[in-house]
This record gives structure tokens, sequence and C-alpha cells, in this order.
């Protein structure tokens, strides 16, 4: 697993003390550390907190709030499938269990292989394209089930 | 003919550069204000009858104008994009097409409310807005717009833009403030108000992006003629509207204020698609009360749809097809309320999900007749007791359901299932 170097943490460091409120940076330095180690790890969550120079119940305390973070392992890409109104007007729910079906997974999992994991999101404001899902952080729109297969094919 | 504002530069279809934005007047509003005295500026503001684009529609040169600006020491305005109302789509575009526009408004809100530094709080999931408005500030910092000193007119400001990490609540004022502190994202009790005590404790002002972005033209035009600009006597300037669901065109629309919702949703929105007809349609995002077509020639301004019994919100329409069971589409909706509630107040963590679990009874067919009170009820508790504004959004739709929809919701006790289903 990739870690934080020691290079990038002294950066990291000399950043945070050049802050008036080093509290401030916790969440950029939570999404840095997740990028680093695929998800927010006990150790990634370790490594924030002692460069913030916060207890680690403070870095706990925000990464248990936030759906961006995740403090569990995730697969390399989150699918992000938007579940709110527009979406499932436009027939999100069927795509979902397609979805579901052709990773062999439900909300909340990994696929066997460690490419995707399958989660809800809150309206992803493309709703003039809707339905629509990120994958990582690339927005696709106008799904259906075949255009579906299409981006999974070419993100795994 | 109708000359669009904020949307002159979308036809780039990326991010148009400071060149650009300077081309079609860009930066000119800054110039402007910069020689006028902050108080002219919030006057025109003011005069301009512009109102809060999150969806509250506060009168934006009034919250200016209760700003603490004699205090010594640090001033804030935060600009609010972290957009997660569901059904709206319009800041995205703002950032994504015309960053430069909302730095602009911010600097001129920054200089009217003697704020020395300014945020940009935006969600995690906008990337591509978020690279464009950083890429847009290091331009403008390029530029002297932002820094020290700006066009020689000894006001100072700072931008930064502050990437967020998801969860609805962080779009509440308060609780954003609380986020960009740093810690959990749960709403502040009121007083003390940003106005006097808001990020760092210090005075804050914030506004919605689109809010901001629509500064640069009052300043330039004036405020009294950015005002005449609206479709009916008792508007203010243009708006972002957006339309989405089974209509032939979705997408995002500048019109005059008030334009009629048929307008938006029949010339704008092209209509419904063949083989499905308009049953009803959420005005302005997931927390406003649903409008039925008996009302659809209301214009789209905040007293306008009020006074119909629901909420212009975002603007953003979501357009609900014969297809839609409207308990289904309720419980949509408290699935994103209930999972997004942040957890603060009870009422709201622990009534949404009882709120959920009554439309979810109705829908499967197994609810009583007597269980609709129950579910008023607790509608009513929930809207009158929660801490902050989000929990009475959650149920105004629901409640809606229950004036508007009546029959179809009772024909579900009836027949013991969704008479949508067949």
């Amino acid at each position: 697993m990739a870690m934080l170097s020691e290079d990038r943490i002294k950066e990291l460091r000399e950043y945070v003390s050049s802050l008036e409120h080093p509290e401030e940076a916790l969440v950029d330095l939570m999404h840095e550390a997740q990028e680093t180690y695929g998800y927010l790890s006990d150790e990634a969550a370790e490594a924030v907190a002692e460069i913030a120079g916060v207890p680690v119940i403070k870095v706990e305390e925000l990464a248990t709030f936030y759906n961006l973070i995740f403090r569990r392992p995730v697969g390399r890409k989150v699918i992000f499938v938007c579940d709110s109104i527009s979406c499932w007007v436009m027939g999100m729910e069927n795509l979902f269990e397609h979805l579901k079906a052709r990773l062999g997974i439900d909300i909340g999992q990994t696929t066997t292989d460690g490419a995707f994991t399958l989660l809800p999101i809150c309206c992803l404001g493309a709703c003039h394209v809707a339905p629509a899902m990120l994958v990582g952080d690339k927005l696709y729109g106008n799904l259906t089930p075949e255009r579906i297969d299409e981006i999974l094919e070419k993100e795994r | 003919m109708f000359q669009p504002l904020l949307t002159k530069n979308f036809h780039y279809g990326r991010p148009a550069s400071l060149k650009e934005y300077e081309a079609a007047g860009g930066y000119e509003g800054l110039r402007a204000a910069l020689k006028m005295t902050p108080d002219d500026v919030i006057k025109a503001v003011i005069d301009s009858g512009l109102r809060g684009r999150g969806g509250a529609g506060f009168p934006t040169g009034r919250k200016w104008s209760l700003t603490d600006r004699k205090s010594p020491g640090q001033r804030y305005f935060i600009v609010n994009a972290d957009e997660m109302e569901p059904g709206t789509f319009k800041d995205r575009f703002l950032m994504e097409r015309d960053p430069h526009q909302v730095i602009e408004g911010l600097l001129i809100s920054g200089y009217a409310t003697d704020a020395g530094k300014g945020y940009i709080f935006i969600r995690y999931e906008y990337t591509e807005a978020a690279r464009a408005l950083e890429t847009a500030v290091q331009e403008a910092k390029g530029a002297g717009f932002i820094g020290k000193n700006i066009l020689g007119s000894g006001f100072s400001m700072e931008i930064s833009v502050h990437r967020s990490a998801g969860r609805y609540e962080c779009g509440e004022e308060t609780a954003l403030m609380n986020a960009l502190e740093g810690k959990r994202a749960n709403p502040r009790s009121k007083p003390p108000y940003p106005a006097s005590k808001g990020f760092r404790m210090r005075p804050t002002t914030i506004n919605n992006a689109e809010t901001v972005a629509d500064v640069p033209h009052i300043i330039k035009m004036g405020g009294s003629a950015w005002k005449t600009l609206a479709a009916y006597e008792g508007g203010a300037g243009t708006k972002l509207y957006g339309i989405s669901g089974r209509v032939k065109n979705p997408g995002l629309f500048e019109l005059p204020t008030g334009t009629p919702l048929k307008e938006i949703i029949e010339t704008h929105g092209g209509g419904m698609q063949d083989g499905y007809s308009f049953k009803a349609c959420l005005p302005g995002g997931a927390s406003t009360p649903i409008i039925t077509p008996n009302n659809l020639n209301v214009p789209m301004d905040f007293d306008t749809v009020s006074k119909i019994g629901s909420r212009m919100g975002t603007g953003c329409v979501t357009v609900f097809d014969d297809t839609c069971c409207i308990v289904r589409a309720m419980i949509n909706n408290l699935l994103f309320f209930t999972r997004e509630s942040c957890g603060w107040c009870t009422p709201c963590r622990d009534g949404l999900p009882f709120v959920y679990d009554i439309l979810q009874r109705i829908e499967a067919g197994v609810a009583e007749m007597d269980e609709l009170n129950v579910l008023d009820e607790n509608c009513e508790t929930i809207y009158s007791n929660s801490f902050c504004a989000f929990a009475p959004g959650a149920v105004d739709p629901v409640r809606s359901m229950l004036r508007l929809f009546k029959d179809e919701v009772e024909e579900h006790i009836k027949l013991k299932r969704c008479p949508c289903l067949n």
C-alpha cells in the first residue's frame, strides 16, 4: 500500500504549521491521505492527526461525518449512482439493479477483482442528463443498460 | 430581445478564460464597484431587488447591510457552492462554464461587506467546477484582481476554494461555517447571526454562487435597470431555471425572473416527451412542495410561488410524468433526507425515518387509513421542532402530497397495493 512519503509529510507539516487554525486543513489532509492510501485506514487517520497536531479522535469525528471519506477499503474506483429525484424519474431504480447484476455485488460491496465499489449518492447536479453516475471522478449521464456495460468495460 | 447575462459565455462549452471573460465585459463590474463606496454598492444591490438564489430568497442587499462592518479585525465572505439540492444543477454550470463571473461577484461582495478573505465552498463531486475555479483564481491573481491593493483601490482580498467531502447539511450556512473550521457540519444556534459572529466567530456574509454571479451585472447596469429585466412587475433581474424529468429538452435556461412555470416547461423544456403527460412537479428541488397542473401559470419567483402553497427554491424544476407514483416519489425524497440528516436534532434524525417508514407501508399496501393522520401529525411535529430549515424542507413536499394527492394516497390503502403498478 502506498504511503505518504517522508518528504510530503514534511511539506504538509510545514503548510499546516503556517496556518492560524490547523484544524481547517483536516478535510484537505483526509482527501490527500485517502488518495494515497486508497481509503482512510487507521494508519492514514493517524498520519493526518499527527500532521495536523490534533488527537486521532478529532479526525475520526470528521471522517465518520463525511460520506466521501471512506473508513473501510474500497475498490480502485467507486461508482456513485445518483438515487435522487430527477434520476429516479428517469428510471434510476432499474439501472441500479442492472449495475448490481453486472458487477455481481450489492450496494456497499466491492467487486472480487477490486475494481469497483458500488455506492448510492445524492443528486450529482446532472439532472439534465439523468440518470447519472460518477465512476471515480468522471461523470456519466444519459445512462442506459447498454451504456453502463460500455462504461464498466472502459473503466475497469 | 432578451440578452442573457449569467450565461452569455456558456457557448464555449468549457470554462471561459480570463481573456474571454474580459472580452465580454468581465471585471468591468469590479472596476466600477471599486470606484464606488461600499455603501453605494450595497445600495445598488438593494435597488436591484436581488434575492438569495440558494432557495430561501432573502434580500441580498439587506443581508449585506446587516454585516457588522464596524468592529476591528477580519471579516469573511463565503460563496456557498455546495449545490446538493436534488434536481438542481445551476451552480455547476455557472462554475464550469464561467468561473470568473463567480470570482468577480465574490470580489465585489467582499468589497461591499469589507471582507478581506473569501471562500468558495464547493462539494467534492464537482471536480471540474473546482478545477475551473482554482484555475480562474490563479488567473485573476496574476491579473491583479485578487490580492493586495486590488487595481490600486486600497482594497485587498484573498480567495480560497474549499473542496468539501459530502453531506447535504454542509449547505446550511452555519453548518457550512463549522465545516470550514474543520468541525462536523452541524448547524449552530442563531443568534449569534453570521453577520456578527460567523466563520471563526467573525462577521461573515454568505451567499449562493448564482447570487454573487448576479452582482457584477447589477453594478454594471445599475440596480434599478437590472431589476426591470424581470418578467413581471414584482420581480427582479434574470434567473437560472433548470428543467429535468421526461421533457423533450431538459436543461438550464437563463430567463427573466418570474417567467411562468408553464413556459419553462413547455417552451424551453420542449414539453413532455411523446407518450408521457404532465402529472406534477417540484418547482425548485426536493424540499419544495408539489405543484399540480392547475397552477402552472404561476410566475416562477419567490413570493408568487409561495402564494400557491409551494416555494420556488432553486428554480430547477423536476417534472413528474403520468407514470410516476406520487407516493414512490416521496419515498425517494425521504430516502434522500433520511440519509442526509446530520443527526444533530431528534425530530429530523429520528422523525424522518418514521415518515419514510409510513410512506413505505402505504406503498406496500399494508398501511391503515388512520396512519395518514399519524403521517400528517409527524410531519407537523418535525416541521415545527427541528433545529434548522432542512427538516421542514424534507416534510413540506410530503404534506403537499397529502393535500394535493389525497385520492391517490388513499387508493393505495383501499386497494392494498400501489395503483400505479399493474
